[in-house]
Formats: structure tokens, C-alpha cells, sequence
């Protein structure tokens, strides 16, 4: 048995099939995974993220101690409630965890990194943090929800009282603010509009009730992953790891080498690396022979080399099967992918695949 | 609960069989195995005329979520797939005992009585151990 969020017993009463993610119970689908999928690209769907840590940095130097510990500058956020997505490295250059942080005040951020890295992030985080006397505390307290599609953000702001509600609607994207007990962010990981909630757990049951009544489905798991790859949206340790780098992981937007006297952990590697070139990339792939493409295929660029399949999947927006693949940096616009001995025709596609319900693909 | 039919036999890897009145016999998966998958999206069947040995893999599913084999209950030689699948493998989970059977097999000599096959009160036994 793994740990459980705050709506597990919901879960339960919904329906869900329950599988092991990174040690939490979760529900991965709900009735049907592409029906939970297609209500979130043409309507409004909600997911229990609560397996996330949330983890609050306090302190003094604590902006100092961010432009030190990840690989994005929050030298980019000026404005109270703007969020960023890093890498966490690690000496190495290799992928730690991936992450967002906000920016609430000059002596608090907030970061939510992964479920299944939670314990390695906190080690992490804590040992760096000390010498520059911030405080890390984890938010088990919180649950978060993120209700995501076009009629998302109307949807939930109907939870709120009208001045909270007027509040989330004015948010930018990728912008949170602090709504009461609850903090409300223009985030997502669906390429579609919508918020992710943070909540004190007891809150979580009756918001996802009340949304289900205003016509918010549940979705699981399952419709997270065909939704984010379909946006184009790396999973960790899927699409990155500790042994690869943000340069041969489609990250190199998310490193910020400028402005060149900052000293952030993994920045010499990395500096290494753009002076040679990466021989590796990461790259959308789309099948055009029938079929679905998988992790861990090979994918095969004749006169070029091999790589591998990071994520793969049938994509139902486009009812299509498409995939991320790291591969040779050569690779130009046409591969193989060794799918059970067949040697299978695919595209490289410059990811999103799919964007606020709209397929990218020509 | 799954629906297994009291005229067909069933395999413990989730297949059904259906004597037909020519004494070939249709091949599916089973409504807990497509229940299981989840929703289809992708069929591989075998063509006919292909020479299949009890217990090998000979046609493959994919679910959004994985890809599984399926398993030629007993020896023969296969005198149809179901090409309707390869536009509409979402038959199998609306109609896993009907319009989603997957093949067609003339069986070996013998191969129909060699066949380790389950009765539905045995298949359901099976179901109800692992939980389904």
C-alpha cells in the first residue's frame, strides 16, 4: 500500500483504478482514459495532483540561495506570484528533478517538485540551503488539485467568493496569487488553460465535488500522460534523469547561462557542453505507419545512428501515435522505430503536437 | 463484474474460444482483458493462411496504456483476422465476445481436445482468485 492523498476515499468512491506512482496511491482513469482526455482538450477536467511536494523557502537570502540551486534564473521574477520551470542539476549537469518556482515574496518562494523525487529533493535542497540560512519546509498540509481546459478557469472560479474569484480570472498565465486559505496559480501540464489549486486538505473533497456538479470531470493519471505529451511536456525520469542533461532533453529554454557571473550547481558542465555541442537531442516524433510508439523503442536514423523512445503513446487529439526520442544530433526529419522487429516509419516533429485543443501538426 | 459466457471456453492469459459449426473456432480476449487494457487503439492481427502453435503470441493489442500479446490458444492454421479492427479496434471493448473476435483458426488434428482450456465456471474461478 503506498500513501495516500487527501482524496483517496473519493477516488475510491468514483470509481478510479488506483495504481502505485512514485509511491502514492493514484488514480490513473476514472471510466474511460480517452474520454477523460478529449473532456479536458473540449471542456474542463480536474486531477488530484496532491502527490506533489510543495515545499516553502524562507528567508532572508532566500533569492540568492534559488539563483545558486536551479538552472533558470529567478532573476525573471519581479513581480509577486510569477512562476518559472527549472531543472534542479546536479554537479554534473545531470537532471536532479524538474520544478516550478514562485516567487511570493522577497523571503518566500515556493517550489513543487516530484512525487517520486521527493525524498532525494528535500536531501538536496536542505543541504545547499543551510549555508545561506534559508528554512525548508514541506507543505504536507496542502492538497492541489489542477483543473485544466477551456472551460476551466470559469469553472472553478465559481468555488470562490466573487473578489477571489475576480482575482484568479486576472491572472496571467503562469502567475499565482494567494486567495484566503487557498493559493490559485495560471498553471498547468495539459497545454490548455486552467489553475492549479493549492488547498488545505479538507478542502480538497468538497472543491472536486462541487466541480464534478458544475460539469468538471474526474480524470486520472492516464489522461495527465496523453495530455502532456501531446503538449510537448517532459516527464521526469522518462524524458530526463540524472544521466542526461537539459541540452539533450529539449531544456536548453529552461538553462539560463546569462547573466554569466551566476554560479548555480551544474552551470560548468553545462558551460562544457554548448562549447562542444550536445551530440545528443530530444525531438517529437510522430508515426506515420499505424502502430504506437513506446518508451524504450529503438528508433533507428539510417546513415545517422540510433536512439531511443523516451515517452510514447497514441495521441487521441490527433488519433495519432507520437512520441518524445532522444536522439543523434544529426537527425534530420525522418526515422525508424523498431517497433516488435518492424522497422516503422516516423516524422520528427518539433513538439507541442497539440496546443489549447488545436493539433500543431501539418 | 466481467461477463463470461456460458457457451465459450476461456485461456488463463484471458482469451475465449467459440466453436464454430464448421469445426474452425473464432479467437477474442476476454471483457475483464479488455477491461484491463482499457480503451483499444491499436490491432495487430495475424493473416490468414499463418500456421500458429498453442501458446504463441499471434496477435497484439494496445491499449492507450500498454501493449499486450495474445496467445493462439491451441494449434492450427488461421483462416481469418478480423480486418475490421485495424479501423475499429475500439470493438473489442464494446463487443469483446462479438464484432471484436480477433481470428479464425482451422484447428490441428486433435489440437481442439489437446487444448488446456477452461470451462466458464473455471475461467470465472480464475477471475474471482485474482481479484476480478
Amino acid at each position: 500500500m503506498g500513501r495516500q492523498t487527501p482524496l483517496f476515499k473519493l477516488h475510491q468512491e468514483l470509481g478510479a483504478r488506483m495504481v502505485d506512482f512514485g509511491g502514492w496511491d493514484m488514480p490513473v482513469q476514472y471510466s474511460s482514459q480517452i474520454g477523460e482526455h478529449h473532456a479536458v482538450r473540449r471542456a474542463a477536467g480536474v486531477f488530484d495532483v496532491s502527490h506533489m511536494c510543495v515545499v516553502d523557502l524562507t528567508g532572508a537570502r532566500v533569492r540568492a540561495f534559488l539563483e545558486h540551486l536551479i538552472a533558470n534564473d529567478v532573476g525573471k521574477l519581479r513581480v509577486r506570484g510569477k512562476a518559472l520551470y527549472s531543472c534542479l542539476l546536479d554537479e554534473q549537469g545531470g537532471v536532479l528533478d524538474d520544478l516550478i518556482v514562485y516567487f511570493l515574496s522577497e523571503s518566500w518562494f515556493r517550489l513543487v517538485v516530484n512525487a517520486g523525487t521527493r525524498d532525494k529533493d528535500l536531501a538536496w535542497i536542505r543541504r545547499h540551503a543551510a549555508a545561506f540560512g534559508v528554512e525548508v519546509s514541506e507543505r504536507a498540509d496542502l492538497a492541489m488539485l489542477a483543473v485544466q481546459g477551456p472551460q476551466a478557469r470559469a469553472k472553478a472560479a465559481q468555488l470562490l467568493q466573487p473578489a477571489h474569484a475576480s482575482a484568479a480570472l486576472a491572472l496571467g498565465t503562469f502567475v499565482g496569487c494567494e486567495l484566503g486559505h487557498w493559493f490559485v496559480a495560471r498553471t498547468g501540464y495539459t497545454g490548455e488553460d486552467g489553475f492549479e489549486i493549492m488547498m488545505p486538505a479538507r478542502d480538497a473533497e468538497p472543491a472536486w465535488r462541487s466541480l464534478n456538479a458544475l460539469g468538471v470531470a474526474s480524470c486520472g493519471l492516464g489522461a495527465r500522460d496523453t495530455l502532456r505529451l501531446e503538449a510537448g511536456m517532459n516527464l521526469y525520469g522518462h524524458d530526463m534523469d540524472e544521466s542526461t542533461h537539459p541540452y539533450e532533453s529539449g531544456l536548453a529554454w529552461t538553462v539560463a547561462l546569462e547573466p554569466r557571473t551566476r554560479a548555480f550547481i551544474g552551470r560548468a558542465p553545462l558551460e562544457a557542453i554548448v562549447a562542444r555541442g550536445s551530440p545528443r537531442k530530444l525531438v517529437g516524433l510522430l508515426l506515420e505507419d499505424r502502430g504506437v510508439l513506446r518508451s524504450h523503442q529503438k528508433v533507428v536514423v539510417p546513415g545517422v545512428g540510433e536512439g531511443e523512445i523516451t515517452s510514447g503513446t497514441f495521441a487521441p487529439t490527433l488519433e495519432r501515435s507520437i512520441a518524445l526520442a532522444r536522439v543523434p544530433a544529426a537527425t534530420a526529419d525522418k526515422v525508424q522505430v523498431d517497433i516488435r522487429g518492424k522497422l516503422l516509419q516516423a516524422r520528427v516533429v518539433k513538439p507541442p503536437f497539440v496546443r489549447n485543443g488545436k493539433s500543431l501538426i501539418s | 463484474m466481467s461477463n463470461v459466457p456460458a457457451d465459450l471456453k476461456y485461456t488463463k492469459s484471458h482469451e475465449w474460444v467459440r466453436t464454430l459449426a464448421d469445426g474452425s473456432v473464432e479467437i477474442g480476449i476476454t471483457d475483464h482483458a479488455q477491461h484491463a487494457l482499457g480503451d483499444l487503439v491499436f490491432v495487430e492481427v495475424p493473416d490468414a493462411g499463418r500456421a500458429v502453435k498453442a501458446g504463441e503470441a499471434c496477435a497484439v493489442v494496445e491499449s492507450v496504456k500498454a501493449a499486450s500479446d495474445v496467445y493462439a490458444p491451441l494449434t492450427g492454421q488461421v483462416t481469418a483476422g478480423n480486418a475490421k479492427l485495424t479501423a475499429e479496434p475500439e470493438t473489442i471493448n464494446t463487443q469483446p465476445y462479438g464484432e471484436g473476435w480477433l481470428m479464425r483458426l482451422k484447428p490441428a488434428a486433435g489440437a481442439l481436445a489437446a487444448a488446456e482450456l477452461l470451462s466458464p465456471a473455471d475461467y470465472q474461478k480464475l477471475l474471482d482468485a485474482e481479484g476480478g
